[in-house]
């Protein structure tokens, strides 16, 4: 039998790779999107829940390692894919066009590369902003913790930046559509009935869990920074 | 009556795997509607030689849909458009008069053409040689109900065991996977009791020169599925994947 090294280095194993990655980082989305919406909550649930992360210290390292290493690996696994692309198919069609049916040749499926490519250029820019963004602090119950809230609520009053986000969350309605199906289609599910089943189910994971996180740029935006869901 | 209509052609032109290629045009007058696409070839290459040019070779052979001899890419659609129809079963009755068709070989670096709209497909040969096969003691043929085998899986086998490696999986994949035709033939041995003992290793082999002779990987995008003129499912690459995790992690 072929060494791990060689298994996950062919093209069976790319796939699987790519699947298990992209699995893990949507459970982390809809992890994130739960955090996320603690802003809504009573006054400080948005830096209590920002506060407990930070101090979980060496734990919270191993899983920001984790995950940048799950990242990592997905989009180098995209990258190169793409590349061979081009190597396995130097000189292209004049005319080339899908023969529908139980193709899956979408707008989605067609854009991965960019729309990746997009979320990842989006990914450092978010971390920058936020993570390593201004730095303000409060005092909850006699706790000195940063005010991330404040930063937020600053972030997405700004038009550039809160449709900024709008735009590459959008974009990762696409992302999203072809990858959750296809994920599992790539850790070996059938094509059949199952198979429409979870397509229609990514569509709407997809749209929902997006409109999620596109809610909250929107909502901040649109209300100053004042409206009622927030309270202060 | 049969009709008579006017096809403008636009075909492609390339006399070896490293010469330049280019496309030539070319409008036949007379096309009849009941003739395959190969006939409408064939007349081509007929005018073509009586003008005193040089024909445009295209590979074929059984003209019944069998072989998968002719595998061209028709307006932009591996066999055309019709769907379970390969290039030799296609008529000329679903184009109409005045229609405009671009012909081109199957792209992708593992088939090189080797003139015009023919390629080399031994690529194909070379994934079958790593493990698709099974090793049976020769004598007198056994008795037919010797090894029993469930009918589903009887049909799953010969549902993957219909492939006819025409190569129109890796012609519309837009990565130049030929997943496809590796899974079936993989899964068609595989799911036999006399595949099961070289299963693991067969699935490796195979797998492993699939990427050795450059195709692209799959992106699940389905479109073989979409243009395989004997209807194989993508079914057949879950069935691959699965084989692979189960020889890897078995881990002898």
């Amino acid at each position: 039998m072929p060494s791990l090294i060689k298994a996950l280095n062919s093209q069976v194993g790319r796939k699987i790779m790519t699947g298990i990655t992209g699995i893990g980082l949507m459970l982390f989305l809809i992890g994130h999107l739960a955090g996320n919406f603690s802003i809504f909550g009573e006054a400080e649930a948005f830096n209590k829940y920002t506060h407990t992360l930070e101090s979980l210290g060496p734990l919270l390292y191993l899983i920001e390692a984790g995950l940048a290493f799950f990242f990592l690996y997905h989009a180098i696994l995209g990258i190169s894919i793409w590349r061979q692309r081009k190597k396995a198919r130097p000189e292209g069609y004049d005319t080339y066009r899908t023969k529908g049916g139980p193709s899956h040749q979408t707008l989605a499926s067609k854009s991965m590369i960019y729309t990746g490519i997009i979320i990842l250029v989006f990914l450092v820019l978010h971390i920058w902003h936020f993570k390593f963004g201004p730095s303000y602090t409060t005092m909850v119950d006699g706790t000195e913790m940063r005010d991330l809230r404040r930063l937020v609520i600053e972030e997405f009053t700004n038009p550039l930046v809160a449709f900024g986000y709008i735009g590459v969350l959008a974009l990762a309605i696409l992302h999203l559509a072809h990858g959750a199906w296809s994920a599992f289609t790539s850790l070996g599910m059938k094509h059949g009935e199952t198979s429409k089943k979870v397509q229609f189910g990514a569509y709407i994971f997809a749209i929902v869990l997006m409109l999620g996180f596109i809610f909250i740029p929107l909502y901040i935006f649109l209300t100053g920074g004042e409206g009622s869901l927030i309270a202060y | 009556m049969s009709k008579e209509m006017t096809i403008h052609l636009k075909y492609w032109k390339q006399n070896g795997p490293n010469a330049k290629g280019y496309f030539e045009e070319y409008t036949l007058d007379s096309v009849n509607e009941h003739m395959s696409f190969l006939e409408m070839l064939d007349v081509l290459n007929e005018e073509l030689m009586l003008a005193g040019k040089e024909p445009v070779e295209f590979d074929y052979d059984c003209r019944e849909g069998i072989c998968g001899s002719c595998n061209l890419v028709i307006n932009g659609q591996a066999h055309g458009p019709k769907e379970r129809v390969a290039a030799c079963q296609l008529h000329m009755r679903n184009y109409s008069d005045g229609d405009h068709i671009t012909i081109e070989p199957p792209r992708a670096a593992a088939f090189p053409v080797i003139k015009d709209l023919v390629v080399d497909r031994n690529a194909f040969d070379r994934i079958i040689e790593a493990g698709g096969y099974v090793s049976v003691k020769t004598g007198s043929a056994p008795e037919a109900n010797a090894i029993p085998i469930e009918k589903e899986d009887a049909d799953t086998a010969f549902d993957y065991a219909t492939c006819i490696g025409c190569g129109a999986c890796v012609a519309a994949c837009p990565n130049a996977s030929a997943s496809l035709f590796t899974g079936a033939k993989i899964a068609h041995l595989n799911k036999l009791p006399q595949g099961e003992v070289e299963r693991k290793n067969r699935v490796v082999a195979m797998v492993d020169q699939m990427k050795e002779e450059g195709f692209g990987d799959c992106s699940n995008y389905a479109e073989c599925e979409a243009v395989c003129p004997v209807g194989i499912s993508i079914s057949a690459i879950a069935e691959m994947r699965r084989d692979y995790m189960k020889a890897v992690m078995s881990g002898d």
